[in-house]
């Protein structure tokens, strides 16, 4: 499945959800279902700080593909994350460098990523690009 | 509006009518705003005091002989004097506009501060937004000054024994909340205040969560500095107070020069103005502080105790309804307190609780609330926090509830 079909994939299944609380419970399952990583990968170089919640992300290129793990301690967040990674692992450095993420906004939830948002999820994704840009 | 200085009997169904925006939609529902800690809505008269200075009395003021001049500057000072009669102050130039609390806090530490040497000490408390907390840094790192500060109990109560502790003849300025923004302790400032006047010191009173809720009276408390926020008492943001002691301003420097602050400039050497002006560098927020007195008069026609009752009331219904969930706890549990509901709940972390209240339309602030070292006291990333205001009721700590209810259903 292409990096595109992945996110129309997301989209797809977002469609189904009118009412706001019913796509949270999804992303909150979608949190629960995401593997935790590991304490000893909790380090403070992988942390990224945001104001409120808190997010771990671990980077690594395997056969010329990206391969992202992260965690968060609030479980929305980590729903998100869990999108975030589905989308962009197991791409090419330069698939990922170069993605527009419209997914995100297509399912409404474009809010957690504004950099005013303090969740940690913005430069998350911006440090997602960076690692893809220094990999390729 | 009440003109004979009666008060009107407390109506919140007829008060929330002055407050637009309680009436909107947020997310498809009614609006539930449990925020206040961090802005207060504001009345229609507040809004409609902004409109009306700008399509009608817009000039600049102090200097100009011209008729728009001269009654914008007669509205500001007018406004200087409404907020000099609700805090009591002796005089109307002890009241200076700022920008807020952190403009006013941060006045202080940068004129007042000149003044002090290596090894003064200044104290603040354990509670203290990091608005009271950096400004004091900045001034330790400048001067070489000490910052000591005093614990706090489980409860969230500063420890007063300790105080007396820290309290020396070096002791030049203690810098406390009145009440706490995260917690909701109202603390036992005459006891700070007299005592710190008997080592020789100076008191300042961060009153941003105070004067919406408690009477204050500046002469009575005997304080040298109070500082508060116009937007957290239905005014409009971007401008504050501060009130001074005369004695004290005029022997404190200008911080900041410009123009309005002076009384002559030449090459060779600049003197300076009269108070308040010494302080007010620059056109000010004309409109705001105008507006500001707009609010404090609309808060004046209201009776305070009436309101302080209602909000103890919620403040007593949430706290007792929030409890009834499991491994919920309540940070914050002073004896003495207003109407801030601080919570937490066993393995629900704080973003995401306000994130679900959001989508049912409930606005409550969750994070440290500018607090990290109240935090990390109690060894938590955060809290949820709800902040009433006398517009809230019963009926929406009711819809609060039942979101809380649905949101730890999905979280847990």
């Amino acid at each position: 499945m292409t990096l595109e079909e992945k996110q129309q994939e997301i989209i797809d299944e977002f469609a189904i959800y009118d009412d706001w609380m019913d796509k949270y419970e999804y992303i909150i399952e979608l949190g629960k279902e995401l593997p935790i990583i590991s304490d000893e990968n909790k380090t403070d170089d992988k942390l990224i700080e945001g104001c409120q919640s808190r997010v771990w992300l671990n980077t690594a290129v395997e056969d010329g593909k990206m391969s992202f793990t992260a965690d968060s301690d609030a479980i929305i967040t980590k729903g998100i994350i869990g999108l975030l990674i589905r989308v962009l692992n197991d791409e090419t450095p330069k698939e990922v460098a170069t993605s527009d993420l419209r997914f995100i906004k297509e399912i409404g939830l474009h809010e957690h990523l504004s950099p005013t948002r303090s969740n940690g999820l913005a430069s998350m994704v911006k440090k997602m690009k960076l690692s893809a840009i220094a990999a390729s | 509006m009440i003109t004979d200085g009666i008060s009107i009997p407390f109506d919140v169904s007829r008060i929330r009518k002055d407050f637009p925006t309680l009436h909107r939609q947020v997310n498809g529902r009614e609006l539930v705003y449990f925020d206040n800690g961090a802005t207060s809505q504001k009345p229609q008269l507040v809004i409609d005091a902004i409109t009306e200075y700008y399509t009608e009395n817009n000039a600049n003021i102090h200097r100009g002989v011209h008729y728009l001049s001269q009654l914008a500057t007669t509205q500001y000072e007018d406004a200087r004097k409404i907020i000099q009669n609700y805090i009591n102050a002796p005089l109307s130039e002890e009241v200076l506009f700022t920008k807020g609390t952190t403009d006013s806090i941060n006045l202080v530490a940068s004129s007042l501060g000149e003044l002090f040497s290596e090894g003064d000490e200044i104290i603040i408390s354990a509670m203290e937004h990091h608005s009271n907390i950096v400004p004091w840094q900045m001034l330790c790192e400048r001067k070489g000054c000490t910052l000591k500060v005093i614990p706090i109990n489980e409860a969230g109560e500063l420890m007063m024994n300790e105080f007396d502790q820290l309290l020396t003849p070096k002791t030049k300025l203690v810098s406390v909340t009145h009440i706490s923004n995260t917690l909701g302790t109202i603390n036992p400032i005459e006891e700070i205040i007299k005592k710190t006047h008997d080592v020789g010191g100076y008191v300042l009173i961060d009153g941003a969560q105070s004067v919406q809720h408690i009477k204050v009276d500046v002469q009575a408390l005997d304080c040298d500095f109070f500082a508060f926020s116009a937007h957290k008492v239905f005014g409009p943001t971007g401008v504050g107070v501060l009130y001074g002691k005369k004695e004290i301003l005029d022997q404190m420097p200008p911080y900041q020069g410009g123009g309005d602050m002076i009384a002559k400039v030449t090459f060779e050497k600049t003197t300076y103005n009269e108070l308040p002006h010494k302080f007010e560098a620059g056109t000010p927020n004309i409109s705001g502080g105008i507006c500001l007195g707009t609010a404090i008069s609309y808060l004046s026609e209201l009776d305070l105790n009436a309101i302080q009752a209602h909000e103890t009331e919620l403040a007593k219904y949430a706290e007792e309804k929030l409890l009834q969930f499991e491994g919920l706890r309540i940070i914050g549990t002073a004896e003495h307190k207003t109407s801030v509901v601080s919570f937490i709940v066993d393995g629900v972390h704080p973003f995401d609780l306000g994130t679900l209240l959001d989508k049912q339309g409930i606005a409550v602030r969750t994070g440290h609330h500018c607090t990290q070292p109240l935090m990390d006291f109690y060894q938590i990333p955060g809290t949820v926090r709800a902040s009433f205001a006398f517009y809230n009721t019963k009926e929406e700590i009711d819809v609060f509830i039942h979101a809380v209810e649905r949101s730890l259903n999905m979280l847990k």
